[in-house]
Formats: C-alpha cells, sequence, structure tokens
C-alpha cells in the first residue's frame, strides 16, 4: 500500500534569507517603531496538492519558483506560515517522527557526513531507522554495487567528485527504504551517463509502488519521468497535468517566435487571422509568439504578411509542442530565463 | 522518544571521536599540561610560586579543561554543519524529534568533557607530584560536581554553537571563552579577590567560577572555596538556562 502526499493552501513567507535557492519574490514589509523596514521574501503562495500514491510527481519551474520550499515544508525542514501538510495520514507539521520514517530525501546540495566513510554514511543511517546490524550491512553493500560505488566504499567522501556525492546522496536516502521518495533537482550537476542511470533508478524504484517527488527545471526530464507535473511560477502552481495533457493545452501545439525588422500596428490582427493560428502574443515590441496548428507550413504565408505590410521577418523559430511552450505561455518568459 | 536512533547518534559521534583520537587527545591535554608544567613545577620549583600552589592550581586547569573540551566538541561541528556542510541534515530527517538530537549533541559533549576531567587530574598529578596535596573525600559529591560541569560546558556549547556565525568564531574565543578563563577563579580561588568587592560580585555570573570553586571544593577542601551547595544549586541552575537557551536556538537553525 503506497502513501500519497497533500498540501492545503501551503504558503511560505522568510523573514531571512533562506539558506537553500529559495529567491522567491522580495516584498518589503512595513517597518514598525524604529525599527527598519525587513525584507520579507514570499517563496510559496497557497499551494494545494495532491499527489497519488505510487506516482512519480514532478515541481517543474525556474529557479526560484518555490520547488524547493514545498520540499522543504513537505519533509519537515521548514515550517509553513500557514496552511498544512500531510504524507500519507501524518501531518508533516505535528508528526515529525512518522512523517520522517515514511520519506528519504535527497536534497539539492550534497550534504554528505564528511566524518565517516562512504559505507558508514549509509551503515550509520540505517542505524538512525532502526535496521539491525545484519540487514544495514547488506543493504549498504547492495546499494553501494547498484550506484557504482563499492570500490570507493572505505573512502572519505570529502574528495568525491559532484556525482559521486550525488548517488551516495540518493543511495543513502533510499537505506531506509521510505514510501516517499524527495528529489530536488537529482540530475543537476550530472553527466549524461549518470543521469540516464539515476533515471533507470528513479523508475525502478517507483515499480516497487513507492511514491516519488521530484522538482526539476529540465524540461526533458520532466517529460521523460513524470507520470504527472505542477508547473510551479512565483510560489503558485500555473498548471496541472500529464505531460501530455499539458501539451496538449498549449493553443495549437506548435510555437513560433517571430522578430520583426520594425512593429507594424496591423501586423498581429493580419496574423491572427491566418489559417491555423490559434493566439498571437506581442513580445519585446518587434516580435510575435504565434501558437498554432502547423509549423513550417505557416511561414511563407507569415513572410509574405510581413512584407506586405512593411515589416521585414527577420528571424522564425519553430517548436514543437513542449513543456517549454507551455511556461512560456503561461508566463510569458521561458524556463531558462 | 526514539532510543535507537539516540543510540545511534552517539554511536555516531564516538566513532568520529575514535576515528580522530589522536588529534583530540593533542587539543585538549597538550595545553593544560603544559600549562601545569610551566606554573606549577617551573614557578614552583624557582621559588616564584608557594609550593601549595600546585594544590591550589590543578583543579582550576581541571575545570578549564573540561569547559574547554565540551564547548569546542558541541559548538565547532555544529557551527560548520550548520553554516555550510549541512551535514547535520542527515540526522535531522531521522525519526527522532529535533529536541532529542540537540540533547544528543549535549550528552555526547559531556561525555567528551569527563573524560577530559577525569585524565587531566591524573596527567597533572603526575607532573606536580611530590607535594602535590589531592584527595577525592567524598566521590559521590565529585562526581555530581564533573557532571555538573560538563553539563555546562556541553550546553553552553550547544548555545554558542546554534548562535554563532562561522566568521565569528575568533571573536567567540576572545570574546566569550578567554574572559570567561580569567575571570572563571581557575588559577586562584575566588577568595582571592577580597580586594576587588565589586569583581568579587560581577565574576558569579561566570559559570567556570563555580566549575573552578566545586572542583576545589571537592578536591583541596583545605583552600577556602565557595560552599558546595551553593556550587551545586549555580551549576544547575546554568545547565538548565544553557541548556534552555541552546535548544531554541538550536530550533530556530534547524528548520527556517
Amino acid at each position: 500500500m503506497g502513501v500519497g502526499i497533500r498540501t492545503q493552501d501551503l504558503r511560505k513567507v522568510f523573514n531571512s534569507p533562506p539558506p537553500t535557492a529559495a529567491t522567491g519574490i522580495v516584498m518589503r514589509g512595513d517597518a514598525k517603531g524604529s525599527k527598519a523596514a525587513k525584507t520579507q521574501i514570499l517563496a510559496i503562495d497557497g499551494i494545494s496538492l495532491e499527489i497519488y500514491a505510487g506516482e512519480i510527481f514532478g515541481l517543474l519551474g525556474p529557479n526560484g519558483a518555490g520547488k524547493s520550499t514545498t520540499i522543504g515544508v513537505l519533509t519537515t525542514r521548514v515550517r509553513p506560515t500557514s496552511g498544512q501538510a500531510w504524507i500519507g495520514e501524518h501531518d508533516v507539521w505535528q508528526q515529525q517522527a512518522e512523517v520522517k520514517r515514511l520519506i528519504g530525501v535527497v536534497p539539492q546540495r550534497p550534504n554528505l557526513d564528511f566524518s565517516l566513510t562512504a559505507r558508514e554514511i549509509l551503515l550509520f543511517h540505517g542505524a538512525y531507522f532502526g535496521l539491525g546490524a545484519k540487514a544495514r550491512s547488506e543493504r549498504a553493500d547492495a546499494l553501494l554495487e547498484k550506484f557504482k560505488l563499492t570500490e570507493r566504499a572505505h573512502q572519505m567522501t570529502r574528495g568525491f567528485s559532484g556525482g559521486m556525492m550525488q548517488r551516495l546522496s540518493i543511495a543513502r536516502a533510499m537505506m531506509h527504504d521510505p514510501q516517499v521518495l524527495f528529489l530536488d533537482e537529482p540530475s543537476a550537476g550530472l553527466d549524461p551517463q549518470t543521469r540516464i542511470l539515476l533515471w533507470e533508478i528513479i523508475r525502478e524504484y517507483h515499480q516497487l509502488g513507492k511514491t516519488l517527488l521530484l522538482t526539476t527545471h529540465n524540461m526533458e526530464e520532466a517529460d521523460a519521468l513524470c507520470q504527472r507535473l505542477a508547473i510551479v511560477d512565483h510560489g503558485h502552481v500555473i498548471a496541472l497535468g500529464t505531460p501530455n495533457e499539458l501539451k496538449a493545452s498549449i493553443p495549437g501545439g506548435f510555437l513560433l517566435r517571430l522578430r520583426f525588422g520594425k512593429q507594424t500596428s496591423d501586423l498581429m490582427d493580419r496574423l491572427k487571422v491566418l489559417a491555423g493560428v490559434r493566439e498571437v502574443k506581442a513580445s519585446d515590441g518587434i516580435g510575435a509568439d504565434v501558437y498554432a496548428d502547423r509549423g513550417g507550413s505557416l511561414i511563407p504565408e507569415i513572410a509574405s504578411l510581413a512584407a506586405s505590410s512593411g515589416a521585414e521577418l527577420s528571424d522564425v523559430h519553430i517548436s514543437e509542442p513542449s513543456l517549454e511552450n507551455l511556461f512560456l505561455h503561461h508566463t510569458g518568459r521561458s524556463l531558462r530565463d | 522518544m526514539n532510543w535507537k536512533a539516540f543510540g545511534a547518534m552517539l554511536a555516531r559521534d564516538a566513532h568520529v571521536a575514535r576515528r580522530n583520537a589522536l588529534q583530540l587527545f593533542f587539543q585538549t591535554f597538550l595545553q593544560p599540561l603544559l600549562f601545569v608544567f610551566i606554573f606549577g613545577r617551573v614557578m614552583v620549583g624557582s621559588g616564584y610560586m608557594p609550593p601549595q600552589y600546585k594544590s591550589l592550581l590543578l583543579p582550576g586547569i581541571i575545570a578549564i579543561s573540561m569547559t574547554f573540551t565540551g564547548i569546542w566538541a558541541v559548538a565547532m561541528p555544529l557551527i560548520a554543519e550548520f553554516q555550510w556542510t549541512r551535514e547535520i541534515e542527515d540526522r535531522l530527517l531521522a525519526p527522532i524529534s529535533m529536541n532529542w538530537i540537540a540533547i544528543e549533541k549535549v550528552i555526547a559533549g559531556l561525555l567528551q568533557a569527563v573524560v577530559a576531567g577525569l585524565v587531566v587530574l591524573p596527567l597533572g598529578w603526575l607532573v606536580l607530584r611530590p607535594g602535590i596535596d589531592i584527595r577525592i573525600g567524598n566521590p559521590l559529591m565529585f562526581a555530581v560536581v564533573i557532571l555538573l560541569v560538563g553539563g555546562f560546558s556541553a550546553c553552553g556549547g550547544l548555545a554558542l554553537g546554534c548562535s554563532m556565525n562561522q566568521q565569528h568564531i575568533g571573536l567567540m574565543f576572545s570574546m566569550v571563552i578567554t574572559p570567561m578563563i580569567f575571570f572563571g577563579c581557575t588559577y586562584y580561588p575566588w577568595s582571592a579577590l577580597q580586594n576587588f568587592p565589586i569583581l568579587q560580585k560581577i565574576v558569579l555570573v561566570n559559570p567556570l567560577v563555580y566549575a573552578s570553586e566545586g572542583m576545589r571544593a571537592t578536591l583541596v577542601p583545605q583552600f577556602s572555596h565557595l560552599p558546595i551547595a551553593g556550587v551545586v544549586a549555580a551549576l544547575t541552575f546554568f545547565d538548565v538556562l544553557l541548556l534552555i537557551v541552546g535548544l531554541r536556538q538550536f530550533e530556530k537553525k534547524a528548520i527556517s
């Protein structure tokens, strides 16, 4: 029986810069008395999610969107300003020890115990969770083997490469066989080979009936791994669904990013009436984002239309339905910005 | 309460201490032994200090060693782990309440401080003999004092370690530890301050005063010292106070 995750109206305002990557909206509070105005950071603003038992769920969004803070709240590390969160039936804030028993966490930045060797890190982690000596020894060896760390098992981790530290962090999170695994930007900084190994391991763990919640700003990863996704920006969920549902929600599916030598007033209106065009958004004054049912076949029509309007077409970029386009459609910004 | 997780964390700290045994040994014992040698042997041997200074000095040195060891053992790892390595995260995610994680740190520090005290005592005695008159008249009272001193040093380490930033470690030594040692009645008994009546009152806020005087009361009662009941009461007060402050600061650091 798997374990799900639920949040209701989660909100978090940091009064001082948070230790993690969160860089949400900066607000200036009112000055009270003689004290200077306090900087407040609104990291998450009313996130309600239901993640089903046994699914791979992704939080996709740019840096500072509130992904890590959401994970922080769900893993007992960040106190929500308001709202509630549950892992299975357990309230995250009220029943911390029970919740911690159910979850495994892979942090965005490795936080390995530098005073221990790789194998000892796994053994002590197992001991914190009450595993018997024999069980933790066997499991540690199996995980070291799986993550290709057996040769380094008895070395201190201080000299490990980023990829090795990341692999060991994941092995550690799996050591006590948690029902829910949180992975915060799991493939950031990994080479392509290790990334594929990681994806395999995530899928394999999911096959065991576990729930996985991962954050990423890599669309390819979200698309390849996640059964459902929430797209997060400025602390809000702006879209939620399966990758295919989300991609299908982009008007037309194709996105043509156009640049003109100059913009004329009637050009936008004339673009809108072209066959297959679903939506036109002006961008940067001299460009337009055209959402349409077709891609390349529209270009000749657009080019002649631009020429007849006196606005020469200077650049075209066509992309097929993707989560990147979805993010752009909702926010007007690229995920990479 | 999850005793398995608590025990595993203590085992982890013991394992790390064993791994760093040599470093810990020099860090803990070199300074007090040099001190005892210079002040107890060289100064007394050359006639600059009276012979009974040997017996007066050693209890104070034990108190300093214990205090320093406990603060260091708890504060230093916490400062580093909270600030940049975030190593402590793994333990914060163990299925045990946060207060117990901090208390485990205190117990580990207390044990190290007690070991330091119990090793400096015979080592100091070896360096200073003959002519040192030290004996444990009341082992039970000695045990109580030594546990309370270990407790205040470890709780102090928790409070300091969770209140300081890494860049302030130097400041912690010059502003907190050094004045604490010199105004801690470590190299002289509290009664020696009678010519400085205001100072004599002010130093009573320094818990090290009670540690030194407690050691004197239980090891060299022939010298004047604060009444043992007062010492025990004051040490208990500082143990509890610093534990409460330390736990609060720990929570502030651990949860954002």
